[in-house]
């Protein structure tokens, strides 16, 4: 299993600071990293090397916990522990702080766009997830403030191509919410893990979630449809599959590649891991198998790892040890 | 109490000190390799200041050495902490306390791990929890009072 996940690069990107978050542009040219040196830097390649493009360092007066772009790749979100959000818009190499978001109590722990672009989540330790409208002129209104958790809430994901949103929290449960009649409403309570739940992914189609844990496992949620067809009741999210026995610490991140299914995890075991599920596996009952284990791929934990949109084969990982990685995946025959 | 004036536990027991590490021949000689072992790790925690008395955490048995686990070859290093009551509102501070005194000093290839003794908390699986969560701690250290705080419990005390 070596060989299947080789290392091309590494970039010291956040010296002397921990690397907390890395995202890919819809078109894949660029990779933008924050940390807890409270800046944001943009990555571009050159060659076969990876470049700083940009540094965005005058946005937030404490660390940069997660950055998201937006759908048409024009502008980058970032969730500070400084308890705001800046919205960044790109004009040619610089980027621009156009906003910034006001309202957490207290550390925003994550940013999400929603597919169509016009919708901004934010979650926080304040336990809440904030929604927010985006206009013609830019202006951004916050249109609701979902309560749902009990405890802080660490990510959110919306579907690929649904407004759906998913969160997850501190309380080990996944909620996820969706409209209705002009409110938002949480349509659905995914428990099982037995600790935090870090971060989630969907699927491509949006039919399936992956989550990771404190409780060292993954887990993989189908939803279900309930009665009859064109009722409104909604999916049922069931649990199809667990993996345990593989990661020996907090399992930080998950990421689900939607070109090839294969879904790579981040580890505080300090190592990256990828699983693909089995050909001819049952829907209802799927089965995936460790296809690759990179132990010591960072010297600290592993805070994430992203797919790139473009590259099926290009995985970027980063870490406490301020480094970000770039890994080529081959299946194993 | 840190800035009160009502002591939770106002007259704890006091434990007698360890007495200084005994340095052998093998350690002086400068080409051995030195593994960290479980006396060193105690050694960095044991005059850690208790938030609500003059006291050290050694003195009042809040650490001791055989709840101290350390393993160089995996990287890993584990302390329990025995809060003297168990109600103890400061437990969770003890804990950042120790925490942070490690991941100071320790090289950062250590996984520093900081529980409660089993059963000796009504609320060790929340402190547990908190101390676990390393996104948490990394923004309590962002807390210029909070960190204020555990600077205290780590400085030195002075002889007065």
């Amino acid at each position: 299993m070596k060989d299947t996940l080789a290392l091309l690069s590494r970039v010291n990107a956040h010296p002397d600071s921990h690397c907390w978050f890395v995202a890919w542009n819809p078109s894949g040219t660029l990779l933008a990293s924050c940390g807890g040196d409270r800046s944001i830097r943009i990555w571009g390649k050159d060659g076969d090397n990876w470049v700083c493009k940009s540094v965005l360092g005058e946005g937030h007066q404490r660390t940069v916990r997660k950055v998201a772009w937006s759908p048409c790749g024009n502008y980058l979100a970032s969730a500070s522990f400084d308890a705001t959000t800046c919205i960044w818009m790109k004009k040619k190499e610089e980027f621009e702080c156009i906003t910034t978001l006001e309202g957490h109590e207290n550390e925003v722990k994550s940013v999400a766009w929603a597919p169509s672009g016009s919708l901004l989540a934010t979650c926080s330790r304040d336990k809440s997830v904030w929604l927010w409208e985006v206009d013609e002129e830019e202006e951004y209104e916050c249109v609701s403030v979902l309560n749902s958790h009990t405890q802080d809430v660490k990510h959110v994901v919306w579907h690929p191509n649904q407004e759906l949103l998913a969160s997850a929290s501190y309380d080990d449960t996944v909620k996820l919410y969706r409209e209705e009649e002009d409110d938002w409403v949480c349509c659905a309570t995914l428990a099982g893990h037995t600790s935090t739940v870090w971060s989630l992914a969907f699927d491509q189609t949006g039919e399936r979630l992956a989550t990771c844990s404190d409780d060292k496992t993954v887990r993989i949620w189908r939803q279900l449809e309930n009665g009859e067809q064109g009722s409104k009741i909604d999916p049922n999210w069931k649990c199809v599959c667990t993996l345990s026995g593989y990661h020996t610490r907090t399992v930080y991140d998950v990421n689900w590649n939607h070109l090839t299914g294969a879904i790579a995890t981040a580890c505080g075991d300090d190592a990256i891991r990828i699983f693909e599920e089995d050909s001819g596996s049952d829907p209802l009952q799927p089965t995936f198998s460790l296809t690759a284990h990179m132990p010591r791929a960072h010297t600290q934990d592993i805070n994430c790892v992203a797919w790139h949109p473009k590259d099926p084969s290009l995985l970027a990982s980063c870490s406490d040890d301020g480094e970000m990685a770039f890994w080529r995946y081959q299946k194993p025959e | 109490m840190v800035g009160g004036s009502q002591l939770e536990n106002a007259n704890p027991l006091i434990y007698r000190r360890a007495g200084e590490r005994q340095v052998t021949a093998q350690e002086e000689d400068e080409d051995a390799t030195d593994r960290i072992d479980d006396r060193e790790i105690f050694d960095l925690i044991r005059c850690i200041n208790d938030p609500e008395h003059p006291l050290t955490l050694e003195e009042l048995n809040v650490v001791e050495e055989i709840r101290v686990k350390v393993s160089d070859e995996e990287n890993l290093v584990s302390v329990e902490f025995t809060p003297t009551i168990p109600h103890c509102s400061m437990a969770t501070l003890i804990g950042l306390s120790i925490k942070v005194k490690l991941l100071r000093s320790l090289p950062e290839r250590f996984k520093v791990d900081v529980h409660i003794t089993p059963g000796t908390h009504a609320s060790e699986h929340a402190v547990n929890k908190q101390l676990a969560d390393k996104e948490r701690v990394a923004a309590a250290l962002e807390n210029s009072h909070l960190l204020e705080v555990v600077n205290q419990c780590l400085s030195a005390r002075s002889l007065a």
